[in-house]
């Protein structure tokens, strides 16, 4: 049978490194980085609601990781994550339900936009976080 | 001689293609209204401490949609991590471990944080 303990013998896309990098293909890999980094997060964020339900000792363990400077930065990534791969894949549906966007400008503009969108709407969050 | 090679070497499509695709925007379109709230409520619920994040998770209305968010998250990682790696892991036994495992642990992800809130939910008050 083909294919069985070996690499299928399929043709290959262009590889990375004969790409000149450009807004759309940065967008598309972060959509994909990101995911993947939310996929980790949902068993933190997991976590965090189990323990809730265990009892006060193990969310007081949970609750000193995230006040930890390492989990703080670690918040703050996911949150830039969900923000990017929200706005990213908003277009996503925008692009599949209406159609619309795939004007090379307006899709590089466009990516510009969702990472601007993450980093900014993440600083604005937790500075609203801090202060309230 | 009809049947196509594809077929013969067992490389054609999966057939099921379409059906994922409609699944990941379906719960994509769920998130796009459950991830906003879900932000938003859980710096309130981590600010307010134990007793407060009990409190706020023993609402029905955010136990309701505490589970709907955990099912169409979920869901949506399973389908997209599977994916990712059907596109990157090449060898045949570590790609269906892999899969398999996927799988499994979106399950248990998802059987532990639900029964969580049901018991929170439960419990409260009582």
């Amino acid at each position: 049978m083909a294919g069985q303990g070996q690499a299928d013998n399929r043709p290959l896309s262009p590889h990375l490194q004969v790409w000149k990098w450009h807004w759309t293909m940065a967008g598309s890999i972060f959509h994909r980085v990101s995911g993947v980094g939310l996929y980790g997060g949902a068993f933190l964020i997991g976590a965090w609601l189990i323990a809730l339900a265990t009892g006060p000792e193990a969310y007081a363990l949970v609750e000193a990781i995230a006040f930890s400077l390492p989990g703080q930065i670690l918040l703050f990534l996911w949150s830039m994550a969900v923000l990017y791969h929200f706005a990213n894949g908003l277009r996503h549906l925008i692009w599949d339900g209406p159609m619309v966007g795939f004007n090379p400008g307006l899709a590089s503009l466009w990516s510009m936009f969702n990472f601007a969108f993450a980093i900014i709407g993440a600083a604005v969050i937790w500075s609203l976080a801090s202060f309230y | 001689m009809t049947t196509s090679t594809k077929i013969v070497r067992g490389l054609g499509s999966a057939g099921s293609g379409t059906l994922h695709h409609i699944r990941q925007r379906v719960t994509a379109l769920a998130l796009l209204f459950l991830v906003p709230w879900f932000m938003y409520s859980i710096i309130h619920a981590c600010k307010a401490g134990y007793e407060g994040a009990l409190e706020w998770a023993a609402q029905p209305v955010n136990a309701i949609l505490l589970i709907l968010t955990l099912s169409a998250a979920l869901y949506h990682m399973r389908l997209g991590i599977q994916v990712v790696i059907e596109d990157y892991i090449a060898k045949s036994g570590s790609r269906q471990a892999l899969l398999i495992l996927n799988t499994f642990a979106v399950f248990a992800l998802g059987v532990a944080t639900i029964l969580s809130v049901l018991k929170i939910w439960f419990t409260a008050g009582a």
